[in-house]
């Protein structure tokens, strides 16, 4: 690759997160910014499986079960240690093993892509009814009583690394999850346009030519799969943190599907897309539930729906096409001019 | 005569449920040669080309590249032999460019800077396809496609290319072109080219092995091929005594 690979989207994220942590914290009450902050952090979520299902092809339906094992993790660990950064670590480090484990089995075990939906969700169904039936005095970790259905209630909140008494205010939490946010964008972007991150696309485009050509598309995606479990599981650590609660509840089928959702509706094989569809979703669902009346999961049914059959791509992808006035020949090419680097037509060459 | 054959099979063989697609097949090729492989339709050439490759595993029978066996080797890694294959239908990655597509192959085994350059003159000097560096392949036509992945496979730079029909749906300028591509490839790598056209067989190739049921029917020059009755009847369908034959 040469100097031509486009850095605007990544100047825009850097711009749009300092600009969010300087300004929202000064106009927005402590109430609001918590909501902004469960944005941020369901956005990471939605990174994570941007990546491995947008760019590397691996439709995870469980793709919460890393979430949730990143708030189990922190939640406990955190609890133990008193000090949070070894927790914070954890968070990611387990989920990321845990994805290595189970990816191991899928990849070279050459699990096809209808199976390997159907496993991933009923591993999370499995995390789910392992959570819930822990509620015993008898199964703890450490000092840490897993609570069962009700959860892990009293998490204490991240403290500066060395500072176990400063602990992170709701504004710092916001700060924290906007840098965070941002640096996975950013991350992920650099990844996409790197050597491993175009052979991963090219494993998506077409597995069977990528290994004629000598890659080994299962090593390939091990390692795409892992990096997007250690990034669930940092949404789940943040998530731990922005409630100080975890229970079973991250493990459902609802957290699971909610993700593939939010995909859906910005744009599958882009990055801000899911951001977008993500905070969109949360934001509809939180609007209707203040309305009472209003079946929330009717409603979100229906936007799914209209999605589908009117913006087929997302809205992400229909937007940029409407900007560039012409029409999209690929997914991957429409993203292209909403994202600047493109996955389609990359900067490998030329 | 030290070296081992580059590909040797010894008593090929697969089915898939009762269908034997290739039968016993004894086949060698030396370093450098170029052979043509023909058959009519269902011979089991393009079968024959997945036990190359690795993308079936023969039910029965050895595959050696280099005098070394691949039974129990992967797809990718029967690549790092040294094994890069045309498939019949072109196998692109779509919505990436043409560079794109020929510098992924040529990345595989070189740095970064090399594969570059390896893009660079595939693209302008072996396929001349300069002018579409930037296009997806998806946007191409059949005939381009064509030329694409034989720019993909010549990336790669390996010591065997199979061809799976590479002059299919090109039109008799464009045939030559691909005849005088696969006469220069062959210098450096050795070829075994899947073809039906035979005035195209007889620019290409010195040796034809005819395929037939799955089995090897002939194996000899070109003109003694040509001239061989059998051969005349498993393509014209000429056979007695049997049902109709799946070619012609």
């Amino acid at each position: 690759m040469n100097g031509s690979r486009n850095y605007w989207p990544i100047a825009a994220a850097v711009i749009a997160a300092l600009s969010a942590i300087i300004v929202l914290p000064v106009i927005y009450d402590e109430y609001a910014l918590l909501q902004l902050t469960i944005y941020a952090i369901l956005s990471v979520l939605a990174l994570s499986l941007a990546f491995i299902w947008g760019y590397g092809g691996i439709l995870s339906f469980g793709h919460a079960v890393f979430f949730g094992l990143g708030a189990y993790t922190y939640a406990i660990g955190a609890m133990n240690f008193g000090e949070t950064t070894i927790a914070l670590l954890l968070s990611m480090v387990i989920p990321a093993l845990f994805a290595a484990a189970l990816g191991y089995f899928l990849f070279y075990g050459r699990i096809s892509d209808v199976y390997l939906g159907a496993i991933t969700l009923t591993v999370t169904l499995i995390f789910f009814d392992l959570a819930s039936s822990t509620s015993g005095p008898q199964y703890r970790i450490g000092q840490v009583a897993l609570g069962g259905f009700n959860g892990i209630p009293s998490i204490p909140q991240l403290n500066v690394p060395g500072f176990p008494d400063w602990t992170l205010s709701t504004t710092e939490l916001f700060i924290l999850s906007v840098a965070i946010l941002a640096l996975v964008y950013i991350s992920l972007r650099l990844l996409i346009s790197s050597d491993f991150g175009r052979v991963v696309i090219a494993i998506k485009e077409n597995e069977v030519r990528a290994e004629l050509l000598g890659y080994d598309a299962r090593k390939y995606k091990l390692v795409t799969f892992v990096i997007g479990g250690a990034i669930a599981g940092l949404a789940g650590c943040l998530f731990a943190n922005w409630g100080g609660f975890t229970s079973p509840a991250v493990f459902a089928l609802g957290q699971s599907v909610q993700i593939i959702i939010w995909m859906v509706v910005g744009g599958v094989g882009t990055l801000a897309g899911p951001v977008i569809g993500c905070v969109l979703m949360q934001w509809l669902t939180s609007s209707l539930a203040s309305f009472g009346t209003v079946n929330n999961n009717l409603v979100l049914g229906g936007i799914l729906v209209i999605v589908v059959l009117l913006l087929p791509q997302g809205l992400v992808p229909t937007i940029a096409r409407l900007a560039r006035g012409r029409r999209p020949v690929q997914r991957l090419d429409a993203t292209a001019g909403a994202l600047g680097a493109t996955p389609a037509k990359s900067e490998v060459g030329a | 005569m030290m070296n081992p054959p580059l590909v040797e099979t010894r008593e090929l063989s697969v089915h898939f449920g009762g269908l034997q697609a290739v039968n016993n097949v004894n086949f060698s090729l030396r370093d450098g040669e170029l052979r043509c492989l023909i058959g009519p339709n269902g011979a089991g050439k393009t079968t024959f080309f997945r036990l190359l490759t690795g993308v079936h595993a023969p039910t029965s029978g050895t595959v050696a590249v280099n005098g070394r066996s691949i039974a129990g080797l992967q797809t990718h890694q029967i690549a790092r032999l040294g094994v890069g294959i045309k498939t019949q239908i072109p196998s692109l990655f779509d919505n990436l460019s043409v560079r794109e597509n020929i510098w992924l192959s040529a990345r595989r085994n070189h740095s970064r800077a090399a594969a570059n350059r390896i893009a660079d003159s595939v693209i302008m000097d072996e396929v001349g396809l300069g002018e579409y560096a930037n296009t997806e392949t998806a946007k191409l036509s059949h005939g381009l496609r064509q030329w694409v992945e034989l720019g993909v496979v010549i990336a790669q730079r390996p010591k065997l290319i199979l061809l799976d029909e590479p002059a299919a749906g090109m039109t008799g300028h464009d045939m030559e072109k691909t005849a005088e591509l696969i006469k220069r490839i062959n210098r450096t790598s050795a070829m075994i080219v899947v073809e039906h056209d035979m005035e195209f067989i007889k620019r290409i190739a010195k040796t034809v092995t005819v395929f037939n049921r799955g089995e090897v029917l002939v194996e000899s020059d070109v003109d003694t091929v040509l001239a061989d009755e059998r051969v005349r009847e498993v393509y014209l369908g000429k056979q007695t005594g049997r049902q109709h034959d799946t070619g012609a």
